[in-house]
């Protein structure tokens, strides 16, 4: 995987999937366009002003709540290249690695617009603006393969499932 | 391994061949996959883009969040699981009228049992446990891999024991000890975990609050809340349940990752407070006015929740600033009130009561709250904007103190309506 670079929305514990893409907008005419909505009711405004590439960090549990697959696949949609929690949701984490958006589970310290660098394959994300480096974890084995294979999807059509 | 079994290390063990203990990964088959109105259509696409033939047994389709259709867009989408149902001849499609919120129609319909390994593409498909499932919540992706293979990779979970001694207190049920456990582990207190419950107070809890319990594992972050069958649970499932099923207990020496211990007699009537179910106090230290309650919801939809209410709210009126909105949570159940004198009564007081559907738990349709209010909801969540406005709230309780709240106007046990 890539070297990402983007500039940082900073959100804190429990971001809820409600939160990420409110209930009333998941209906099946909304499922290519769902950047429109992702986070309209605690920051509106920020679906428009998302760049390609740009990246989520935040605290505890993020994308607690719903099983809604729509909550990874609106982030993705709006360009987010990755999100970077200290802890993620478990129906989330598994919606993420289907649907192919990047969750590093890393603690690190980011203020709101700082440009970051994420090197998957060294585990590292570096703070740009501050100067500052974190390490994180690399998927454990199966997860790796099921990342890099792009989904439980492609290794059910290859057999491999 | 030369160590016991949790129940969720038995049954992924079963369901998968494989002699499994937690971290390991498996690969496991589903007994049952569900998808409704708002997972459905992405699991349909996705489906349909693998050019297979589904496990047609396996599947349930159950339109229940925005049923009866709120607008065109719900149409449309109910329509698309309509005609999923159709192309491929999957029988267990419910229909409108034959249906109700979809883990009450799981259980009602007998797909939920003691034992089966259930996925859905819901996060409170944990609700199951109540029963001695291991049920639990994927994405839509993920159901389409089910309705492919009618197998799914699981990580089997590290289980927290809960001890429960003691029986409830009149007025107090399986949501306040819910509220009571989330509050003190937290939102993610059971990320990634199963919650095991076990010990003497158990055949004092009905099954009707053991799915109440399990129903809410996801607000602690869990993956499974499982509840060991017993009398109860054959009773329970004796006229609803489908096929054979096997009940898996905890070996003795099985391994917990935390244990946690309550005595029910000393769980108090609790609301939890926007905007977390984390957030519990004791109702007895609310005061708030309220403008809407809300009973209803795979929670607390229950005939035996309806009881509750209707016992509180008997020759009483709802408030007059208070609308009181009553949802059955199937239409069995919604037939068994209406059996029972329970809508009458509900009516009487001056509720709404409709037939079911999820409709203003997620903030769907049927009592979407407006700016500044406020509603105490038999639900489950009560995140920002969760039944509506963005500025509006929600607080959490059971159904007495829901009833109770619907008459007094603000948030109240029914031992302190005595005093109105
Ligand atoms: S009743 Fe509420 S929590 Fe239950 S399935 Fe429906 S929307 Fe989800």
């Amino acid at each position: 995987m890539d070297v990402l670079k983007g500039k940082a929305w900073c959100f804190g514990d429990h971001v809820d999937t409600d939160q990420i893409i409110p209930a009333e907008r998941l209906v099946a005419e909304n499922l290519d366009h769902l950047n429109e909505f992702i986070f309209e009711k605690v920051r509106p405004g920020m679906a428009q002003a998302v760049q390609k590439g740009d990246i989520i960090v935040a605290g505890r549990n993020f994308g607690c709540g719903s099983s809604r697959e729509h909550a990874p696949r609106s982030l993705l949609q709006a360009g987010i290249s990755c999100v970077v929690a200290e802890s993620f949701a478990r129906i989330f984490f598994r919606n993420s690695l289907n649907v192919g958006l990047l969750l590093i589970e890393c603690s690190a310290d980011v203020s709101e617009g700082d440009l970051l660098e994420v090197r998957p394959k060294e585990g590292k994300l570096i703070n740009l603006s501050n100067g500052m480096e974190f390490d994180f974890q690399q998927y454990p084995e199966f997860i790796s393969e099921l990342v890099s294979s792009g989904g439980l999807l492609e290794l059910i059509r290859e057999g491999r499932f | 391994m030369d160590r016991g079994k949790t129940i969720a290390e038995k049954i992924l063990s079963a369901k998968s061949g494989v002699d499994a203990y937690s971290g390991q990964i498996v690969k496991a088959n589903v007994d049952y996959v569900m998808v409704n109105d708002v997972t459905g259509p992405i699991a349909f696409r996705e489906f349909e883009g693998l050019s297979m033939e589904p496990q047609k047994d396996k599947i349930v389709l159950i339109p229940d969040h925005y049923v009866p259709n709120k607008d065109v867009a719900s149409a449309e989408q109910a329509k698309e699981m309509r005609e999923f149902a159709r192309r491929w001849q999957i029988a267990n499609y419910f229909e409108v009228g034959r249906s109700g919120v979809c883990h009450q129609l799981m259980i009602d319909e007998g797909f939920a049992a003691p034992g089966r390994l259930i996925v859905g593409a819901d996060s409170h498909t944990c609700t199951y446990g109540g029963l001695g499932a291991f049920s639990t919540g994927v994405g839509s992706t993920e159901a389409a891999a089910v309705f492919a293979t009618g197998r799914l990779w699981f990580k089997v979970p590290e289980s927290i024991k809960v001890e429960l001694t003691g029986s409830f207190r009149k007025g107090v049920g399986g949501k306040d000890l819910a509220i009571r456990m989330i509050t003190d582990i937290g939102v993610d207190g059971a990320t990634y975990k199963a919650i095991e419950f076990s010990g003497e107070g158990l055949a004092s809890i009905s099954v009707s609050d053991r799915l109440t319990v399990a129903n809410m594992a996801i607000e602690a972050g869990g993956k499974a809340g499982i509840f060991p069958c017993d009398e109860l649970t054959e009773e329970y499932i004796k006229d609803r349940v489908r096929g054979k099923y096997e009940r898996y207990y905890a070996d003795e020496d099985a391994e917990y990752c935390q244990m946690l211990h309550y005595d029910l007699g000393e769980i108090e009537p609790m609301v939890a407070f926007p905007h977390l179910p984390e957030n519990g106090r004791p109702v007895r230290e609310a005061d708030v006015a309220i403008d809407q309650a809300w009973l209803g919801s795979c929670t607390n939809g229950r005939i035996e929740d309806l009881r509750i209410a209707a016992e509180v709210i008997k020759g009483r009126k709802v408030h007059p600033n208070v609308r009181f909105i009553v949802v059955p949570a199937s239409m069995t159940v919604y037939r068994q009130a209406l059996d029972e004198g329970l809508i009458s009564l509900f009516i009487e007081a001056g509720a709404f009561v409709s037939g079911p559907t999820c409709g203003a738990c997620l903030g769907g349709h049927m009592g979407i709250l407006a700016a500044g209010e406020r509603c105490v909801a038999s639900t489950n969540r009560n995140f920002i904007g969760r039944m509506g406005h963005k500025d509006s709230e929600v607080y959490l309780a059971g159904p007495a103190v829901v009833a109770a709240s619907a008459v007094a106007g603000r948030i109240i046990t029914p031992d302190n309506l005595e005093e109105i």
